[in-house]
């Protein structure tokens, strides 16, 4: 008898993108950022300091691999060869299991870059949102880290918490966000201190007759008040950017914000390549500083 | 760069921040901790942009200084602290 396949709630769309208007074929220097993230893994391809393209994925169970299956996915749609690359930065969770990567960085140097990128110069304040933990970052106008905090003991507010209530109510993980607003009085937050205690008291509440929406409200709460502890010990200065997966969901942002009382910045780009965006950035000026690979 | 190597759980928050402005990379804090939480790299990995040599706290630590750091913070008549006294540089700063 055939099992039947368990619904993935968690699941979100794999993308993977090409500029038109750029062409590789003219560029002087092809880098790529892979941000191998424990959730989610991004490959960025620039021409000269421009975004060619990109892919993102899921990271899967084995980092060395991923990073390579989502380099190809970003090549996907490209007709360039893989040798044409002058400099590869891997960072990210998984960084140092990128075989193709020159060099290793973080993903809180690459976030603050790429935000400066995909955001604008006047970012001063980076929250990026991982899979398995939270980082908040104060840059300069050039996207250089003055101050950063990351929080990456504990899973509580990061996406991989929002995961397991997706999971746990049902619920696909790109609704949550609209989802969690459909309630008539803002529920009360639940425990921000552990996902696993967030869990079980999540359960009791719908045992007595909670509606899915209002755990979901309770928990983007939980979510955003525990993010704004980590921000509160380090300051927001305008302009306040959010990178990552967390960025798309309206649920937590939303009640974060006016805790800031900020407006977010807004961009067109996928919040979730900035480390990708990052990394190619530094090894584009990696290879302004001829550190590159050399033309074979 | 101020850098803030540590955690927040249920318990507190537990950061040693590493001014990078002020930090020569000397070691002499790598020497003095009792509990060898620092350590000196070449490459700062936060700034790849940065040429010479950075403390910071080593990743096996990073996520249990409450425990490593616990023996130089008695909760009565708490003397300096050593890495802070080595710092000649005032890089070294403690959350808790």
């Amino acid at each position: 008898m055939a099992e039947e396949k368990k619904p993935e709630f968690w699941r979100w769309t794999e993308t993977n993108w090409l500029s038109s208007q750029i062409d590789w074929k003219k560029a002087k220097y092809i880098t790529v950022g892979i941000d191998v993230g424990s959730v989610s893994t991004q490959a960025v391809v620039m021409a000269d300091g421009e975004v060619l393209a990109y892919g993102n994925m899921r990271t899967g169970s084995d980092s060395p691999n991923s990073a390579r299956k989502g380099l190809h996915f970003a090549l996907e749609k490209t007709d360039m060869p893989e040798s044409r690359i002058d400099y590869c930065v891997g960072t990210g969770y998984g960084r140092v299991n990128v075989p193709v990567a020159d060099r290793c960085i973080t993903e809180i140097a690459c976030h603050a870059r790429g935000a400066n990128f995909i955001y604008g110069p006047q970012v001063r304040t980076v929250l990026d949102v991982g899979g398995q933990d939270i980082k908040a970052i104060q840059c300069d106008d050039k996207g250089k880290v003055t101050n950063f905090l990351m929080n990456d003991k504990c899973a509580a507010g990061t996406g991989r918490g929002m995961e397991v209530f997706a999971d746990l109510l049902g619920v696909p993980i790109v609704e949550v966000g609209e989802r969690s607003y459909k309630v008539k009085q803002e529920p009360p937050a639940v425990s921000n201190t552990c996902v696993v205690y967030a869990k079980s008291e999540a359960t009791g509440l719908l045992r007595i007759g909670w509606s899915t929406e209002e755990v979901l409200a309770a928990y983007c709460r939980a979510m955003a008040e525990r993010i704004y502890s980590l921000l509160e010990r380090m300051g927001v200065t305008p302009e306040f950017a959010v990178t990552g997966g967390m960025a798309k969901n309206r649920g937590v942002i939303g009640r974060l914000m006016p805790m800031i009382g900020l407006e977010p910045a807004k961009t067109t780009w996928d919040t979730q390549i900035a480390g990708g965006v990052g990394a190619a950035l530094f090894g584009y000026a990696l290879c302004q500083r001829g550190k590159g690979r050399g033309r074979k | 760069m101020l850098a803030n190597y540590g955690y927040q759980d249920g318990s507190g928050e537990y950061f040693i921040t590493i001014d990078t402005e002020k930090c020569n990379g000397c070691g002499d804090c790598v020497e003095t901790c009792p509990a060898k939480v620092f350590v000196v790299v070449d490459e700062d990995p936060h700034d790849p942009m940065r040429e010479g040599p950075v403390a910071m706290v080593a990743l096996d630590k990073k996520k249990k200084i409450k425990y490593e750091c616990n023996p130089c913070k008695p909760s009565v008549h708490r003397p300096p602290l050593p890495c802070v006294q080595a710092c000649k540089a005032g890089a070294v700063l403690h959350s808790w």
